[in-house]
């Protein structure tokens, strides 16, 4: 299990666990962030951050620092494997 | 008999497009008691009877932003007749989550299904019988874009409010979480009305601090226990538990209700934003899209309307008018000076930036409905992050470079209080147009017309947004509310000219109300000081009440080098335009035209190349414009606030400028009384830019900074 910052451009993943609390974590869940879903890393901002996610099947962007709260594991070929 | 009807739904999901549909032009907009979210009120079409009040756009009902708690303060305290809730069927999940919220809340929904046309081209099918019969709502297909289905959205909403039934269906939780909430309502059902029973329930289960209800401490503590009892068996927090169930139950009737037949494609949203936000090419669009905005609104069309509006309409056209009634009246000489000068040349020079506004504020508006707005912000953010501001900060501060008014106002468009709270702030500090005209004078008269000072100006400018940007983000004004930077990217679309047209319209026109108010009036009261004496006789302006005020504040300016009255004067007349500074210098010292005299002027100024500079370093950073500090009130919503902002910038101004010219001077061997006070109020400063932050308190916010 890693955090959502740590995954390459074009990766998918499953979120496993959502860290923080308050205001952040329920702004990044109302966002339909949430246990279980599934995110696309389709591309980090030019100057490095803040990522561009798909998520249910919108556009998002989030900084990498609040990234760093989602918890989530790899995608590797059909299966999901924590690393 | 009067209905009212409530608008909510998703940014990015055609909401204002609807409501403007459905209330055609007569629109009211203005902000919500004591906040500056933007409150919009409208008659509908064909049913006068029927106001309609946009809420602001809104993923959720949570107690953490402004606009939530605006919009649940709204439906729970006006008591709508019926809400009509957008619904964009292109990003379901989302937008249903906010349904399930707005059902909860015991007034009749009605479901407004946007986008549905793009549903059915890419081939997709949507089953809306099975959404009626889920949600229990009317649904009504239609589109924004086209003006489709308003009429109809219309119709069904004085329909459902005349007959007052409520007939949606609440969503069901999972049985265990469902028997909890049920637990709730039946320890707080004596004191809650029934059909806010369930909302308060599921908020006390969340523990939302922002529900009003008046329990008995007994009953809290139950509530307490309850809600440590679920967080424990669920491992979770009860506001993520409840989260999770809503997207899950999402999820599960998604599936019956859309049928994605269509084969991935990559969309033309995507398309663009290959090459939009693309790693190598990003920076350079959107260079060119801000040269090219600057470039139409600033130098070319907008600086032509301007010139004519100056030159023209205020230069020729209504004073002549003006002279020739008043000729023709025989009124007095006061009244011809007052009117002519005092208030048509007050009020003129501030309209006269309206050609640049109008442009700037159309093109904006085309950028936003576009949807490269949020794409510069994604750009941009890490930059401005650093210095407490937004991605979404750069725009007011290329606007700023023409007027600061509208580039206050364009910050409307950064959704963070904080972020937008600095941009107000600190916007004024890039040189406007109006501003021009004194860095012109310093580096024409005493710098050989060198380039470098023009340039060292806007450095300063930018300089002084940056170390503001630092110093304000580390006081705790600025510290509580920190939100995530977590932003919808919505699909680039083709705009919709009524709403951008409609937009523009609306901010042009507060302006030039405030144009007609506060500036008439600050007009008139500056008229009137510089052409009167304490004994209200008219005189010149050496002898007048201004100049009496420049003998008293001339003081303040010694330790700058331009402690005389008419440089203390040529500030102070500043406020009224920024243009005004060199005018000023132009009447007080006997130089008709100030920008055609050159070096010659600086001969009578009695400024070394130091203490000019100086100058123009306060005139450039201190308390900008009257229009632009009634711009700044405006934006950040309270006297209090505004106050806070001039005070800031008017000392930044002071402290740079004193520490400028003392250290100059003690660099040229001269050593002043006031060398050891500027010395120690530029350490201060630099306190304020490096002091550290109090870290207990960012990690009790939650907010997690790695």
């Amino acid at each position: 299990m890693t955090s959502l910052n740590n995954i390459k451009v074009g990766d998918r993943v499953k979120v496993t666990k959502l860290e923080g609390q308050g205001a952040l974590k329920r702004r990044i869940m109302d966002m339909g962030i949430t246990k279980g879903v599934e995110i696309f890393v389709r591309k980090v901002a030019p100057l490095g951050d803040p990522m561009q996610l798909q998520v249910r099947g919108y556009e998002l962007t989030i900084r990498k620092a609040d990234a760093n709260l989602i918890m989530v594991e790899q995608k590797i070929g059909d299966k999901y494997l924590c690393q | 008999m009067s209905i009212k009807i409530g608008l909510v739904g998703n940014p990015n999901s055609g909401k204002t497009t609807l409501f403007n549909n459905l209330t055609g032009s007569m629109q009211y907009v203005g902000n919500w008691p004591g906040v500056t979210v933007e409150k919009k009120e409208g008659r509908l079409k064909n049913f006068k009877d029927a106001i309609v009040v946009d809420l602001p756009g809104i993923y959720s009902l949570s107690p953490y932003t402004l606009e939530e708690v605006v919009s649940r303060n709204f439906i729970i305290n006006e008591k709508p007749d019926v809400i009509i809730n957008i619904v964009d069927a292109t990003n379901l999940e989302r937008n249903l989550y906010l349904t399930t919220q707005v059902i909860e809340l015991g007034i009749p929904v009605i479901i407004a299904l946007n986008m549905i046309d793009i549903v059915e081209k890419k081939g997709d099918i949507f089953n809306i019988e099975k959404l009626k019969e889920i949600t229990g709502c009317e649904v009504v297909e239609v589109s924004a874009l086209k003006g489709k289905g308003t009429n109809e959205v219309a119709k069904k909403a004085i329909e459902v409010a005349t007959k007052n039934d409520n007939c949606n269906r609440l969503f069901k939780f999972t049985d265990k979480v469902e028997s909890i909430i049920n637990g709730i309502e039946d320890l707080v059902k004596d004191t809650v009305p029934n059909d806010k029973l369930r909302f308060t329930a599921i908020k006390l289960l969340e523990k939302d601090e922002k529900i009003d209800v008046d329990l008995t401490n007994q009953t809290k503590l139950i509530i307490e226990d309850i809600v440590k009892k679920t967080e424990k068996d669920f491992d979770d927090d009860t506001e993520s538990i409840i989260t999770n169930e809503r997207y899950s139950y999402i999820e599960n009737i998604v599936k019956t209700l859309y049928l994605k037949k269509s084969i991935v494609k990559i969309s033309i949203s995507d398309k663009i934003d290959k090459v939009a936000t693309n790693r190598w090419a990003a920076i350079p669009i959107f260079l060119v899209v801000m040269f090219l905005i600057y470039f139409l609104a600033v130098s070319t069309l907008g600086a032509m309307g301007t010139e004519w509006v100056n030159t023209v309409l205020f230069g020729e056209w209504i004073p002549d008018l003006a002279e020739k009634g008043l000729t023709a009246i025989n009124s007095a000489s006061w009244l011809n000076s007052l009117i002519i000068d005092g208030i048509i040349g007050g009020v003129g020079s501030v309209l006269g930036f309206l050609p640049q506004m109008a442009i700037l504020f159309l093109l904006l508006a085309l950028l936003e409905d576009v949807g490269y707005l949020s794409r510069i912000a994604f750009i941009l953010d890490k930059v401005f992050r650093k210095f407490g501001l937004s991605g979404k900060s750069f725009i007011p501060m290329m606007i700023g470079t023409g007027c600061s008014i509208p580039g206050i106002m364009a910050s409307r468009t950064i959704e963070n209080e904080n972020d937008r709270r600095i941009t107000i702030m600190t916007t004024s500090f890039i040189p406007c147009g109006a501003k021009l005209p004194i860095i012109a004078l310093v580096a024409g008269a005493m710098f050989n017309d060198s380039a470098i000072i023009a340039f060292s100006a806007y450095l300063l400018g930018i300089t002084a947004v940056l170390i503001s940007g630092i110093i304000l983000k580390k006081f705790k004004a600025f510290r509580g509310k920190e939100s995530p930077f977590i932003m919808e990217l919505p699909s680039y679309h083709v705009p919709n000219f009524k709403n951008i047209a409609m937009h523009t319209w609306e901010r042009i026109k507060s302006f030039v109300i405030k144009a007609g108010t506060i500036i008439f009036a600050a007009a008139v009261i500056i008229w009137f000081a510089s052409n009167f004496s304490w004994s209200l006789r008219m005189v010149q302006m050496d002898e007048s009440i201004l100049a009496s005020i420049g003998k008293i504040i001339q003081y303040i300016f010694v330790p700058l080098g331009f402690g005389d009255w008419k440089s203390a004067v040529a500030t102070i007349l500043g406020l009224v335009a920024k243009e005004n500074v060199v005018n000023a210098f132009g009447i007080l010292y006997n130089i008709g035209d100030v920008s055609q005299a050159g070096q010659e002027i600086w001969n009578v100024l009695p400024y070394t190349a130091l203490s000019a500079y100086s100058f123009l370093v306060f005139n450039l950073l201190c308390a900008p414009c009257i229009a632009a500090i009634a711009a700044i009130k405006r934006e950040i919503g309270s006297s209090k606030w505004m106050w806070i902002t001039i005070g800031f910038q008017t000392a930044l101004a002071y402290v740079l400028a004193i520490t400028i010219y003392q250290m100059g001077l003690l660099f040229g061997g001269t050593f002043t009384v006031y060398t050891i006070p500027a010395m120690l109020l530029f350490v201060g400063l630099i306190y304020f830019i490096v002091r550290p932050t109090n870290k207990r308190i960012r990690l009790n916010e939650g907010v997690n900074n790695v």
